[in-house]
């Protein structure tokens, strides 16, 4: 009695597997971590009770001991606290992508025949979504104590692809963190300890006039005041800079532009060699 | 032997930093066989799996699976294999249906075939009732299983498992078994890593005892088991009284022959069968009542403790291992 198994490379019949398309695995990823956020709506807590809050803190409580030449202080506030939530884009695509690491998805999905960077493009759309839905909600909490669009349809919509453009930059530097960190708390950790001093040294809630002249000169110079001026500018929510403001205030929309750019060059190539370094053990 | 290997590991290496995880590791993993790769916590067998699926790049040698380079074929790796990693990573937040939607979606699978293989796997692995609940809601062993159909969705004829039974309790354990078992009836090639040395007896053809990088001994289990030590007779016999003329038989066989009078158990040193026959055939003659009569070959835990110096598993430290007879039973 001989008994050899049946040499059978394929012991069932196998489906067809079709390689998706990066596209393809994006959207199926984006799917998944749209899941997550239904799944666990307290995940959008930071983008839609804290936007609220945070807009009605300022407007109400910091807002009549803040003046605002030229305009009122809820037009002034409303751009500025959409720039930040945008910047926190940074942080939510760092602590999933180390949740994604830690957890052995990214495992699991490096052994499936699939483009790799689909986990990171999934990441960064899904993160602008949610950042995204935090602007819609401020907006309309804005709407309601006051807040418009005054300069037209074209300008609204460039101030909010302007927005999009610069936390889509920005997500690279999460990305570049996430790789780094190994757990979501020090992410967290990081990424707020950051965050906080670059929205908040900036003219986001107060006009940087008033601040000490060198403390002024980092605001005015902060990518995060050019971006905020820019919003301000193009949905006339308030004056432009005034001649003594720093160069970047003075054209703010193309220097808002051009910061987008230069983050995307310098951290998007790092955040791939960095996540592809921590993908390689 | 014609058919060609399913999985190869060629002298693969790999460090991190100054520690060489892998030191240099081959073996050859026949079409429709399941290799074990057996060893210790931190012997280097969580890093060749992972080397092996891709996930990991060797810093030296290399690898085929299914007849695809590791390193200058990826795609065509993962396209053949399943793996089951260590922690399952399955998706707690998603429910077990839409797991299997969302890997069946990443292979590209037509979306007919996802639904028919869910109903088919959940069927199998006794987690229909489960399906549309959040995976976090499940127990270890239903992970286990959930783990496992994901793998299998795509039917891949290679399946790695890294220590697929680690942390369940005994009845997932052997249930687990039961279902690799049929995987493999089915012509499916299985790499399994385990510290459980009767898992590796229980599911493997051929085991690779891996430590501290380095292969330190391959065979099939019942070769591994000869390499360890001699077998040995086990007689039980019905009437204490007959304990010293039972030895004094034994004795004329085997020169060494240990009596455990409580017990009324008698065990002899024994080359094979040939010595277990002979004696059997003696105490027949005899007349002396037997309860029971059998070869008793090392386990893989004396194999193992005889390779390395310690043993292998954390709950066997306290010496409980015993002898595990094997032979007829009159």
């Amino acid at each position: 009695m001989t008994a050899v198994r049946t040499p059978a490379l394929s012991p069932v019949t196998r489906p067809p597997i079709s390689p998706p398309s990066l596209l393809r695995a994006s959207t199926a990823i984006v799917w998944r971590n749209l899941l997550h956020i239904r799944r666990m709506p307290e995940m959008l807590l930071d983008v839609t009770v804290q936007s609220v809050m945070f807009v009605l803190l300022f407007a109400y409580v910091f807002g009549g001991a803040i003046a605002v030449e030229g305009s009122n202080y809820r037009e002034f506030l409303l751009p500025g606290i959409m720039v930040q939530t945008m910047v926190f884009s940074s942080a939510i695509v760092a602590m999933g992508l180390t949740n994604d690491l830690q957890k052995g998805f990214v495992d699991r999905f490096k052994s499936l025949p699939v483009p790799r960077p689909a986990v990171l493009v999934g990441r960064s759309i899904s993160s602008l979504i949610h950042s995204s839905i935090g602007v819609v909600v401020m907006g309309l909490t804005g709407l309601l104590i006051g807040w418009r669009i005054r300069n037209g349809v074209v300008d609204g919509v460039l101030g909010f692809l302007l927005l999009l453009l610069f936390g889509f930059a920005l997500i690279w530097l999460g990305i570049w963190v996430g790789s780094l960190m190994r757990t979501v708390e020090a992410v967290q950790g990081f990424m707020f300890t950051v965050m906080f001093p670059l929205t908040f040294v900036a003219n986001t809630f107060a006009p940087t006039e008033t601040m000490p002249a060198w403390l002024r000169t980092i605001a005015e110079w902060n990518p995060v005041s050019a971006v905020t001026q820019a919003c301000r500018e193009l949905w006339g929510n308030g004056p432009p800079a005034g001649p003594d403001a720093a160069w970047p205030l003075q054209n703010a929309v193309a220097v808002s532009v051009a910061w987008s750019l230069i983050f995307m060059a310098v951290f998007a190539p790092l955040a791939v060699s960095a996540f592809r370094r921590r993908s390689r053990d | 032997m014609t058919a060609a290997p399913a999985v190869e590991a060629v002298e693969l290496v790999k460090h991190f930093g100054q520690t060489r995880a892998v030191d240099g590791v081959s073996f050859v993993v026949p079409t429709g066989t399941v290799l074990g790769l057996l060893g210790p916590n931190g012997a280097g067998k969580t890093t060749l799996v992972r080397m092996l699926t891709t996930l990991s790049v060797p810093t030296g040698g290399t690898g085929r699976v299914a007849g695809y380079d590791i390193l200058r074929e990826p795609t065509q790796v993962r396209r053949s294999m399943g793996l089951t990693g260590q922690a399952a990573t399955v998706d707690e937040i998603l429910t077990g249906r839409e797991n299997l939607k969302l890997i069946g979606s990443l292979y590209g699978l037509p979306k007919s075939h996802v639904r028919e293989a869910t109903e088919r796997l959940f069927d199998r692995f006794d987690l229909t009732e489960a399906a549309d609940r959040m995976a976090k809601t499940y127990s270890g062993g239903m992970r286990r299983r959930l783990d496992l159909a994901v793998s299998l969705l795509a039917a891949p004829p290679i399946l790695f498992l890294d220590e697929p039974t680690t942390g369940l309790d005994p009845q997932s354990r052997s249930g687990l078994w039961a279902v690799l078992r049929e995987l493999v009836d089915e012509g499916t090639t299985l790499v399994l890593t385990t510290q459980y040395l009767e898992e590796a007896d229980h599911l493997a053809d051929e085991i690779v005892v891996v430590d501290h990088g380095k292969v330190i001994a391959a065979g099939t289990p019942t070769q591994l088991k000869d390499q360890a030590g001699q077998a040995s007779v086990v007689v039980t016999l019905t009437n204490a009284a007959d304990l010293d003329d039972a030895a004094r038989l034994m004795r004329s066989h085997s020169p060494e022959v240990h009596v455990e009078r409580g017990s009324r158990r008698l065990t002899a040193r024994a080359a094979g069968l040939g010595d277990m026959t002979r004696i059997a055939a003696v105490f027949e003659s005899s007349g002396i009542e037997l309860d029971d009569l059998g070869l008793a070959r090392p386990s893989l835990d004396d194999v193992f403790l005889h390779l390395t110096g310690h043993r292998a598993e954390a709950e066997a430290a306290d010496g409980t291992t015993e002898q595990t007879p094997e032979g007829v039973t009159p």
